[in-house]
């Protein structure tokens, strides 16, 4: 779906990226507000959702080439990371909806979880 | 790519530096696209050298992360001065953490920070001097051609 199409669903406002709504296709999401889970198991294209509104959501979605960041409860992004977005071309949106909300009303939309998958022999462990 | 193509850089990581936390990790990333680095080795990179800045400005007072690519692979060196790693095993068990309420703030403190950059890494190695700092190598291989 489009993120014009994903800001009608969930009533969404536009933080930053207007310019891309319509040209920017997401097909798959990943809803977390510990961003070193997201570095680990995200993939690339997909949605960040998310409870966090500091800039390092922004450092962490550019890392990943995320398409885009979509804050959850109600939370407003920090100035910072909405310049920070703005710079480096990550459209932000922001709904009212909880995260459990926000990932069940898409995922009947047709959008499906992303994750890389990681093997239980990647895992570090003491000896 | 070719040998004659190695290139690298050296950045200052500043402690307790919130505002510009993982500038360096996107400037490494952004000179590793435009040299067309493979995107898988980008991304691996970008974790790396992203969770290694989080843990100098967590943790240390000044740091300093050095890249190097040639045609084989990427390597990261992450060096700071700090309070350093009192039990290294421990710190890269994925859960542990130290971190206090500031970094867990920013989304991080979870105790992820060095499994993600093992995971990640093709060849890892770490070592930490407790009042002194720590010091850590990530080598991730660039597949042939």
């Amino acid at each position: 779906m489009t993120l014009s199409h994903l800001k009608d669903i969930l009533t969404a406002e536009v933080v930053c990226g207007h310019e891309k709504l319509s040209s920017v296709e997401v097909s798959t999401a990943f809803g977390a507000d510990l961003m070193s889970d997201v570095l680990a198991f995200a993939r690339s294209g997909c949605l960040l959702i998310t409870g966090l509104t500091t800039p390092q959501t922004v450092r962490t979605a550019f890392a990943l080439d995320t398409a885009g960041i979509l804050v959850c409860r109600g939370k407003q992004p920090q100035p910072q990371a909405v310049d920070i977005a703005r710079e480096l071309g990550i459209p932000i949106l922001r709904t009212e909806h909880i995260m459990f909300e926000t990932c069940g009303i898409l995922y009947r939309e047709g959008m499906r979880g992303c994750v890389c998958e990681i093997s239980a022999g990647d895992r570090p462990s003491v000896d | 790519m070719s040998i004659e193509d190695e290139f690298g850089g050296s950045y200052t990581v500043r402690g307790r530096d919130f505002i510009d936390a993982d500038l360096v990790s996107s400037q490494i990333k952004k000179l590793l696209k435009d040299r067309g680095i493979p995107e898988d080795v980008v991304r691996k990179v970008a974790v790396v050298t992203f969770e290694a800045e989080v843990n100098i400005i967590s943790y240390a007072e000044i740091g300093t992360i050095n890249f190097h690519v040639d045609d084989r692979a990427v390597t990261i060196e992450a060096m700071d001065k700090g309070q350093g790693i009192p039990n290294v095993d421990l710190a890269l068990v994925e859960g542990y953490s130290t971190a206090d309420d500031t970094i867990r703030d920013m989304g991080f403190g979870a105790g992820m920070g060095l499994p993600n950059i093992k995971k990640f890494s093709d060849e890892f190695e770490i070592t930490s001097i407790v009042g002194k700092g720590t010091t850590l190598k990530s080598v991730i291989r660039i597949p042939p051609e």
